[in-house]
Parts: structure tokens; sequence; C-alpha cells
């Protein structure tokens, strides 16, 4: 138990010293893993321990970063104020939305979650006086504590870091809880777990409100850290690559969606520089892992450390459960 | 609704699509009662357990439980009222380990997860490994605390099965052929067991092994095409002609 708040604190110190070793274009793209990884680690709590796979997340990411900035817009830039509002209008979405897709399962749940997405994504494309429409929300004001702004990156970037603390934090107890033992029981038998006596409906809802909520809080950070958002962040594209992240890091964990975060934007930010088949690279990636790394960036380094550390090796092996 | 019954059930029937697979049946159920229900394969036995469950709900007739109609019960509330079944064909969670199953039915006895602001690590609740430790003792399965369901034998898997359906502290246990699949070292270890339930636990149990049901049962039931064929004391329906004649008609022997 101890040793988890020890890793907790060092990470989090490692992660904040960063500034002084890294060029801000370094720490800009770190920022942006950290948001991302939020986004991931919230698609999680759905894909990776509920079972539920949903390709219609960057919904939630975009209610929270369209709310964001239009709060800072037109009312006030003020950090709780923006935040608040965006996580609860993240969470009215969640709630409507997940009443719906709640009532079905597999193919059908991700049919209807894009479905929902893409509403939600063509109403803010066409919705040109309010979202700006396609050509998105420009000049939103940087977040404010009272007098003290987040002007410049490198605030910024202690901003989305100790949000991201924060929201690991929580997610991991949330996941490690009698609460996400359900939920890991619902992924892997829900007829038997309904058999114990717990109302799966409700397990399933709340676990998507939760993710829809993180979801809405990385859209925010997003929003804090552009100062920019367009309607191609809430295109079933960015539905696609978080679910991406999530597969190749390691559904299921929670260092998994983090590395998987990590993997995809530094590689689309060097595979960019050279090339314009980002798409097709990750592609490319993704095939990799499904074909011969299952369990992601974590199932690797898991066998790895069983290679060497010579243990005795799979017999009782659980799924992919690190971290 | 009389409440010296535990389980009441009154005209019942099932049909999926044009096919009436239980026509009719009613049945009335002490509380400590040991039900044994034979019937040929396909006699509706299963079906039968998915009404009293709530996994299926019935066509026609009504369920009574400790007077409660609880015939649109959905089948979480049934199992947390105390209407427990454990399954025909192993139904675990196959991926995690044995604990872990066991876990979460404890868990949402002892009254943690059943709300979510109770979130703290599981491993903070040492009530729960304490009271799954004793039970996987008492039944003799301590040594595979942690394995994985899926690497387990069969029997093992089967003895889980079961374990998991008593951990819930039912009022009525439904057994679906409890034995099915074991070799008879497992039979005669999970019968052992069964003798050793508590007498005022409600039991329900389908078996095809003749012996052991005859042997367990105060009452029989045979199922037989969507109905009762019939009902009675062990030795009463163990002499009954029709009883030995379906048995013998479908190629089943009434002494295994
Ligand atoms: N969900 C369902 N949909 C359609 N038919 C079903 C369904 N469930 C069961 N049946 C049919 O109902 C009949 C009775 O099935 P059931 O499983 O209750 O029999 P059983 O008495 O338990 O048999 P066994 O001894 O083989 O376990 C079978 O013919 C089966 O095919
Ligand atoms: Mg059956």
């Amino acid at each position: 138990m101890k040793n988890t708040y020890v890793k907790f604190l060092i990470s989090f110190l490692a992660l904040a010293s960063t500034p002084f070793i890294l060029s801000l274009f370094h720490l800009n793209l770190l920022s942006e893993i950290l948001i991302l990884a939020i986004f991931a680690l919230s698609l999680n709590v759905l894909v990776g321990f509920t079972g539920l796979v949903s390709l219609g997340h960057a919904a939630f990411f975009g209610v929270g970063a369209y709310t964001a900035a239009l709060v800072a817009q037109h009312f006030s830039a003020n950090l709780l104020a923006t935040l608040g509002i965006a996580a609860f209008v993240s969470l009215l979405f969640a709630a409507i939305i997940g009443a719906f897709c709640m009532k079905v399962n597999g193919f059908y749940f991700l049919m209807l979650t894009l479905a929902f997405s893409q509403m939600i994504y063509s109403f803010i494309h066409q919705s040109t006086n309010l979202t700006g429409g396609s050509n998105g929300l420009s000049g939103i004001p940087k977040p404010e504590i009272g007098a003290f702004s987040f002007a410049n990156p490198v605030l910024v970037f202690y901003l989305v870091l100790v949000i991201f603390m924060i929201s690991y934090a929580v997610l991991r107890i949330t996941v490690k809880s009698p609460y996400g033992q359900v939920l890991i029981g619902i992924r892997e038998n829900e007829t038997r777990v309904k058999s114990m006596g717990y109302n799966t409906s409700l397990y399933k809802y709340s676990a998507f409100i939760i993710a829809g909520v993180f979801g809405g809080v990385a859209g925010t950070l997003y929003t804090y850290f552009n100062g920019f958002i367009a309607p191609s962040d809430v295109y079933w594209t960015m539905s696609g690559t978080v679910l991406i992240m999530v597969l190749v890091g390691g559904s299921g964990t929670m260092l998994g969606p983090v590395l998987g975060s990590a993997l995809i934007v530094i590689l689309e930010t060097i595979v960019s520089s050279y090339t314009s088949l980002w798409m097709l690279i990750l592609g490319a990636v993704l095939i990799a892992f499904v074909v011969f790394f299952p369990k992601g960036m974590v199932g690797i380094g898991q066998s790895l450390y069983r290679r060497f550390t010579n243990k005795p090796s799979v017999v009782n092996e659980k799924k992919s459960r690190a971290a | 609704m009389r409440t010296d019954h535990i389980l009441t059930i009154s005209r019942v029937g099932k049909s999926f699509g044009g096919l009436h697979i239980l026509k009719d049946i009613s049945l009335e159920v002490k509380k400590g009662e040991r039900i044994g229900i034979i019937g040929p394969n396909g006699a509706g036995k299963t079906t039968f357990f998915n009404l009293l469950t709530g996994d299926l709900e019935p066509s026609v007739g009504e369920i009574y439980h400790d007077g409660h109609n609880i015939t649109k019960q959905p089948n979480y509330k049934r199992a947390r009222n105390g209407i427990v079944r454990t399954f025909q064909k192993n139904n675990l969670l196959n991926e995690l380990t044995v604990l872990e199953n066991l876990l979460l039915v404890l868990q949402r006895k002892q009254g943690f997860g059943k709300v979510w602001y109770q979130l703290r690590n599981i491993k903070k609740y040492p009530r729960l490994y304490e009271e799954a430790d004793e039970l996987l003792k008492k039944w003799g399965l301590f040594y595979q605390r942690n394995a994985v369901i899926k690497n387990l034998s069969y029997g093992e898997q089967r003895q889980i099965e079961i374990l998991l359906g008593v951990a819930m502290e039912p009022s009525i246990l439904l057994l679906d052929e409890p034995t099915a699949g074991m070799s008879q070292s497992e039979t005669d270890y999970i019968v052992n067991l069964l003798y050793k339930l508590p007498r005022d636990l409600t039991l329900m149990i389908i078996e095809h092994d003749l012996d052991i049901v005859f042997g367990l049962a105060d009452r029989m039931v045979v199922l037989y095409d969507g109905g009762v064929l019939a009902e009675g004391e062990p030795e009463k329906v163990r002499a009954d002609e029709r009883v030995n004649k379906i048995y013998i008609g479908s190629g089943d022997e009434l002494v295994c």
C-alpha cells in the first residue's frame, strides 16, 4: 500500500521536473500526452474494465471542450467555472446517451455510441453561430483563478499534470474498489454477476457516466492547452484513435492507456514530419499489436519482466492486470 | 398467500415461439424442504429453474416467494432475496481467480461495493478475505485459492460453481445437475457437502443420478412433456409405473 503512494509521488515529481529539462516543443508534447491519457483512461473504464466497447467516446471530449470554450468566451474564464460546468454538462450528456446505450450489448452498443457521437459532431459542425461550425472556436481565453492566469505553456502543463494525477488516482481507486471488481465481473460474465445479485445495468450505466465525465475533463484540458477547438476533435476518427491508444497500451490496466497515449502522440509527431501517411502507419501499428501483442505495451512489459526475473511462466498468470 | 410455503408456483407455463415447453405447473414448497426434480432430457427442468430465478419470465402463471408475487421481479433482486441458483453448465468468471470469483459474492453479502461511494481498495476489507479463506478451507479448495478458473479441472470448476451458490447464503438454493461431468470421487465429495447443508435451507435439485437425488430429497417431482408427471415421497415415485416407463422409454434407467 505504502508502495503505491511512493510510486505516485515519484511519478509526480519526475513529471513536475520536466519543464526544467525539456524544450518547449517537447513540453507541449508531454501536455498533449497527459491530456489524451486522461481521455484514454476514461474510455478504459468502459472498454477495459466493464467490457463495453464504445466507438463514440469523442462525443464527451467534444462536449467538454466546447462547453469550456463557450463558458470561457461568454461568461468567465475562471478555472473552476469552466472545468466544473464542462464536467457537469458532460455528465448530463453521458446520463442521457447512456440511458439509451445501456439497452443494448456488444456490436449494437458500439454502433449506438457511434451514432450518438456523430449526431453531436454534426450538431457542432452545423451550428455555426454557436460553435463556429467547421472553423471551430479560437482565441479562447486561458483559464484563470482570480488574478492568476495560466497564460504560458509551462503553467498550462502544471495544470494538466495536477488534473492528470488526480484523474489517475480517482480512476485507479475506482477500478480497484469493490465497485470496480463488479465492473470486471461484468466484463467477464455478466449473467453470472447478475445471478450474484448485482443490478448490472446500474453498474454499466454508472461506468458510462464516469467515463463520460472524465472524457469531458480531458476535452476541457484540451481547450485550455490549445486555446482552440475544432469539430474534427469530435469526429469518429478521434473516438477510433483513443480506442487504439487503449488497445495498444493494454486495456484493463491503469498504465496501459497512458503508455498508449504516449506512443501514439509521439509516433504521430515523428511520422507527420516525414510523411502524410499517418493513418496508414497508425493502422499498421494497431494491426501489429492486435496480432502479435494482444495485451498491449503492458503485456510486453510483463513478459519481459518475467523473462529477466526468470519467474516460471504463464501457468496461473492472470489476464492483464498490472499497475 | 399462505406464508408457511416459502415458494408457491401457481399454474406456470412457458412457451418459446409456438413451442409449449412447460404447461401448467403448480407446486408448493415448504421452508427447509428438499425437492428433487427429475425428468428426461428436454423435459423443461432447467427452464423451470429459469422461471424461478427470473432468468426467464413465465408466459402464464404466477410465482410467490414468502407470500410476495415475484413473477415479474428481475433475477438480481430474487438472488438478493435468497433465491439462488447454480448452473447446469459451469458459468464462472473464467479469466479471474477462484478468490476473485468468491470475493464478488461475499462483498455484496457483506455490503461492500453495493454503493459506489465505497471507493476504497478492495484489499482494505480484510473481513472479505477472511470469510473467503474460511469457505475455501471448508470446501477443500484453499490450495486453488489464487488459481485462474480456466486452469482448473472441470470437477474443480464444478465445485466452485456450487460454492458460489452456497456462499450467497440463500434461503432457496436451486442446483441444476450439480454432479454433471464429475468423477465418482468428486461426486461423492460434493454429495457429502450437500448433505451437510443447513437443514433450514430449502433445496431444489435437478439430478440425473437418481441414487443421489432419491437419497437427498424429501419429495420428488417428475417433469415430463412440460408437466408434472408424478410427485411425492421418493419411495412412492420410485415405485410409480409411469415414471419407470418414461425412464425406460427414454433409455435412462431409474437406477443408474
Ligand atoms: N431460450 C430458449 N429458446 C428456445 N427453446 C428453448 C430455450 N430454452 C430451452 N428451450 C427448449 O426447451 C426444452 C427444454 O429445455 P431444458 O433445458 O429446460 O430441458 P432440461 O429438462 O433441463 O433438459 P436436460 O436434462 O438436457 O438439461 C428443450 O427442447 C430446449 O431446446
Ligand atoms: Mg437442464
